[in-house]
């Protein structure tokens, strides 16, 4: 690790995001009966040199906060701070600007490349929109250094997505989302649509290009241990809201939400020796629709922990004593018996 | 960590892609329909039909204008194969030489729908909310004038003569076909466009800050017009019969345009006592569209990835 | 076709018990236009009552379509079983007709699938897709299949299945929607149940519920349980024997204690250390490199050699059998013993 990013400068601020997505009715006149509340008030800091891993279930709003960052959706609220400026103000030439500093890695790494383009144009195409980036004669050539630094064959930038393997687009994804030099990147689930041996390659990836142009990344997973390795800071979401925030050792060592804990114990472990030792929390039921939350706490119909008061008031996301990271649990105390030792 | 060893990862994984072909998925269709015997015969039709409309006089020395009425409605001969009509006109001569206006209506018509359905239909998937409400409501309403109907009435509204040059008749024919016919390609396209635009690749290039004109056209439009000229090669073969009943009432193309639905209208006094003179323009009409259908589907199987 | 091939040792199982199901030199390959695939080359294992066998590899391993021709479902063509023996109970699968071998589906063996959405009927309520198993295959009314659709219902603990039953597969969510399959492939009692990926598709914490539904059925009807999974974390918890899986042969077999604990064949070892650890945490990730063969193309000699660190010259020239290193434990590799004890080096390339 090269630097100490805790200490490093804040490159995105968001502040309390919010998306609903309307539910209408009717045919000829819309009418609003609801909305799904997929992101429901998210706030975190992306520091430069970073990864803040987010975690949660389907559902929990994880890609739609992604989308919203990527500005490829509207938020209903909230504002997002990038060097200062609020992205969603931000117009013309301006959100052009901010296009060449965040961008984006896919999870599907079939759907997100398409199949009618060379790896090439691919990989190119973010310098014939950005032609100011790199003048026309040298695109070529800065075309097969991304590819060589992402670990593929230059001598390939004419062959066709479908010529490729799942790894190795997933690379070419990632060259595309490198080409303009970002200072932020979004990795959507990067490795989940991958093969058990090709993760630890793309991970790998990340990391040392990480380190080599010093990018900050927001990386959304379901997979907690490739999370765990890959971040500094953990966000676990439930239900369009972060439960749960802290450093690595703190949300996987010492998790104070329950919903945290639950996560944790339901990570499966590679390791048939602790079979039994382990405190394995089976929650019951499902994730309730985002179109209509539960009130106060929205974990507390799958929460033992829950009373009345869980129903009354909606828990902030502080500081809870007892701890040093915050957790928006009314009932917050550590828990070890859950957490993986592997 | 001062130096990363990705070089090492593309030697591993070079190895397992260099030597296959390149494959695209033209060259895939292609593969595949050359050993289609539906996809073979129908593109010998095909081509056997469009040599005959452009150059008709391969395959016959006279001229549609070389009639003469002692002949009128004698039965096939060894002289003439397909016998004369009521004007004493060869039918055979007349089917060859009927193939290029049919064709033209057919192939003009195809065109027409998908420009104007095409790009309709482009914007309307594309952009969405308002747009997509206007066209596709527009659409709704011409989708529900029935074509025969609704080219009957423009025809007759805006009638030609018998010096009104054979083209003119013609567009006319074409115009008001298209403009009856483009919600059906342009429901295809905006649906098609519909899939595509969710697609990853497009939100990629979102992100990068592509325009719409770019995002359409580098991505939306190769990748949803598959299907769209499936559709518009099937519907050639109905534009084709389109033009014949429309030409049968009279209304269509009119003398001296030589087509098959004006030969099947002259022969409809006498089909008990001269069937052949509806027999083979029919017969022509018939194995044209089916040619075009045939085409289209054998088309849509190689294109979708599903079928494979 | 009992003849033992050249490269397949037989291997001593519970003297004198017939297997619940026994796969044996198994073959299987796929016609495509761009050549033949072959899917599975020679794959045998043993299922006995009560136990609980866990498959694994990755895309492209043969996992799945073995599977498929365990239960006859398999597509074909391209799909051809070119060889081998299927035995339930000693009874050859693959050596009686179709509709005789149609009566052992659902009732003998039976199987669960990843996408439970795609597999269960739409436009049918699921207590109508669950009693439907009953009237046709044990001519029960409409009235008692219901009652029976309900239990099990009960059984794999959907909440209110009363209420439930005559809802359709899109009002439940993905984690129910797998019990509904679960309860639909346990209808009839089968003896063996596969379970092609039952958890892929769905978050953790329902992920832990589904695995726990699926261990606790398997022991109190003491089924056999095929677990057909892509990752090593899933199945320690249930499994008691392992087959790891790699281009369509099967690489090591061993009891679950002892391949995490040591595994014996450097594929197994990759899948073992590739996954991240805390305590490597800041560090790379040990990756196996390289991709999985072209199933086209499988190189000659060990499947595993361009991807294996200990790759040696003999591994170039003698594609190594599935041969037994301690008792009980089984490994294709030329130097098994050596990847167990860790006495051997990775070479330098």
């Amino acid at each position: 690790m090269t630097s100490n990013p805790s200490s490093s400068e804040v490159v995105l601020d968001v502040d309390n995001l919010v998306k609903h997505f309307p539910l209408t009715t009717g045919v000829l006149v819309k009418r609003q009966v609801g909305a799904v509340k997929a992101v429901d008030g998210v706030s975190l800091q992306l520091r430069r040199g970073e990864t803040l891993g987010v975690v949660g279930e389907s559902g929990c709003g994880k890609s739609t906060l992604a989308k919203l960052l990527m500005r490829l959706e509207e938020p209903t609220s909230g504002k997002a701070y990038f060097k200062g400026q609020n992205i969603y103000d931000l117009q013309g030439k301006a959100l052009r600007e901010l296009r060449r500093n965040i961008q984006i890695v896919f999870q599907d790494p079939y759907s997100s490349l398409n199949p009618r383009m060379t790896v090439g144009d691919i990989v190119g195409e973010p310098f014939d929109i950005h032609p100011e980036v790199a003048p026309r004669g040298q695109r070529r050539k800065r075309v097969q250094e991304l590819l060589e630094v992402v670990g593929l064959n230059p001598e390939h930038i004419n062959r066709y997505p479908h010529q490729f393997s799942g790894g190795q687009r997933q690379r070419i994804g990632i060259a595309r989302g490198l080409a303009l030099r970002p200072e932020i990147i979004i990795c959507d689930e990067p490795v989940s649509a991958l093969d058990v041996s090709v993760q630890a390659q793309v991970v790998n990836l990340l990391e040392q290009l990480q380190d080599e142009f010093g990018l900050s990344y927001i990386f959304i997973a379901h997979d907690l241990s490739v999370v765990r390795h890959i971040s500094d800071r953990v966000a676990v979401m439930y239900l369009g809201r972060i439960v749960e925030t802290g450093t690595d050792a703190e949300i996987y060592e010492q998790p104070t939400h329950p919903y945290t804990q639950a996560l944790l114990s339901a990570v499966p472990v590679p390791d048939p020796s602790v079979r039994g030792q382990r405190q394995q929390i089976i929650l019951s039921g499902d994730v309730p629709s985002p179109a209509n939350p539960p009130s106060g706490c929205r974990f507390r119909t799958r929460c033992w922990k829950a009373t009345d008061k869980c129903a009354e008031e909606d828990p902030a996301l502080i500081v809870r004593p007892g701890s040093n990271h915050e957790s928006a649990c009314h009932y917050a105390a550590v828990r070890e018996d859950v957490v993986v030792q592997h | 960590m001062a130096d990363p060893t990705p070089p090492v990862v593309a030697q591993a994984e070079a190895p397992e892609t260099t030597e296959t072909t390149v494959r695209t998925l033209g060259r895939d269709a292609w593969h595949d329909l050359v050993r289609k015997p539906t996809f073979v015969v129908s593109a010998v039709l095909f081509v056997f039909f469009v040599t005959i409309a452009i150059a008709p006089g391969l395959f016959t020395s006279l001229s549609p204008t070389d009639c003469d009425l002692a002949l009128s409605r004698q039965g096939p001969s060894s002289a003439a194969w397909f016998g004369y009509d009521n004007n004493g006109c060869d039918v055979y001569t007349h089917t060859i030489y009927g193939a290029r206006a049919s064709i033209m209506v057919g192939v003009l018509t195809a065109i027409g729908v998908l420009l104007i359905g095409g790009i309709t239909g482009t914007i309307a998937g594309f952009y969405g909310r308002a747009t997509d409400t206007v066209v596709s409501r527009l659409g709704d309403i011409f989708f529900g004038i029935p074509l025969l109907l609704g080219a009957l009435i423009v025809l007759v509204s805006f009638p030609g003569g018998a010096d009104t040059p054979e083209l003119v008749t013609i567009s006319k024919v074409v115009l008001a076909l298209a403009a009856l016919g483009w919600p059906q390609i342009m429901r295809i396209t905006r649906s098609s466009v519909l899939q595509v635009r969710s697609a990853d690749y497009v939100q990629a290039a979102r992100a990068l800050g592509a325009g719409g004109v770019r995002m359409i056209l580098k991505h939306i439009v190769p990748n949803s017009i598959a299907p769209v000229i499936v559709v518009a090669t099937i519907a050639i073969g109905g534009y084709i019969a389109a033009e014949a009943t429309l030409s049968f009432l009279g209304v269509g193309l009119q003398p001296p345009v030589v087509s098959w639905g004006l030969a099947i209208s002259r022969a409809q006094d006498y089909v008990r006592t001269s069937p052949h003179m509806l027999l083979f323009p029919a017969s022509a009409l018939s194995l044209c569209v089916l040619a075009f259908i045939m085409l289209g589907d054998a088309i849509r199987d190689a294109l979708d990835p599903k079928l494979r | 076709m009992a003849t033992t091939q050249a490269g397949i040792v037989p291997r001593p199982d519970q003297a004198g018990v017939t297997p619940l199901l026994e796969v044996e030199d198994l073959h299987v390959e796929f016609r495509t236009r761009d050549g033949v695939a072959k899917a599975v080359n020679g794959v045998s294992y043993t299922l006995h009552e009560g136990e609980t066998l866990a498959v694994l590899g990755e895309s492209g391993s043969g996992k799945s379509v073995t599977a498929q021709a365990i239960m006859g479902i398999l597509d074909s063509p391209p799909g051809f079983v070119t060889g081998g023996a299927v035995r339930f109970r000693g009874q050859d699968l693959l050596a009686l007709p179709d509709d005789e071998r149609r009566a052992y589906r659902g009732r003998s063996i039976s199987m669960i699938f990843q996408d439970a959405l795609s597999a269960l009927n739409p436009v049918f309520p699921v207590g109508w897709q669950i009693a439907e198993m009953f009237r046709v295959h044990e001519g029960l009314s409409k009235k008692d299949a219901r009652k029976r659709a309900i239990e099990l219902m009960e059984q794999v603990r959907i909440p209110a299945a009363r209420e439930r039953v005559g809802d359709y597969p899109h009002q439940f969510s993905g984690g129910m929607r797998q019990r509904i399959m679960i309860a639909m492939a346990i209808a009839l009692d089968p003896d063996v149940l596969i379970a092609d990926e039952p958890t892929t598709a769905l978050d953790v914490t329902v992920q832990a519920q589904i695995m726990q539904l699926l261990a606790d059925l398997q022991r109190d009807r003491n089924m056999g349980l095929i677990l057909i999974a892509h990752d090593l974390g899933v199945v320690a918890d249930v499994a008691d024997k392992i087959e790891v899986m790699y281009s369509g042969r099967i690489m090591e077999q061993a009891p679950v204690h002892d391949i995490y604990a040591a595994p014996a064949h450097p594929y197994t070892k990759g899948l073992l250390e590739s996954i991240p650890r805390v305590d490597l945490k800041g560090q790379e990730l040990s990756a196996i490199k390289g991709l999985p063969p072209n199933l086209t193309n499988i190189p000659a000699g060990c499947e595993f050699r361009p991807r294996c660190p200990y790759a040696r010259e003999i591994c170039k020239e003698q594609r190594p059998p599935l041969a037994e290193v301690v008792p009980g434990r089984f490994s294709a590799c030329h130097f098994a013993q050596e990847v167990l004890e860790g006495d051997i080096e990775p070479v330098q390339q």
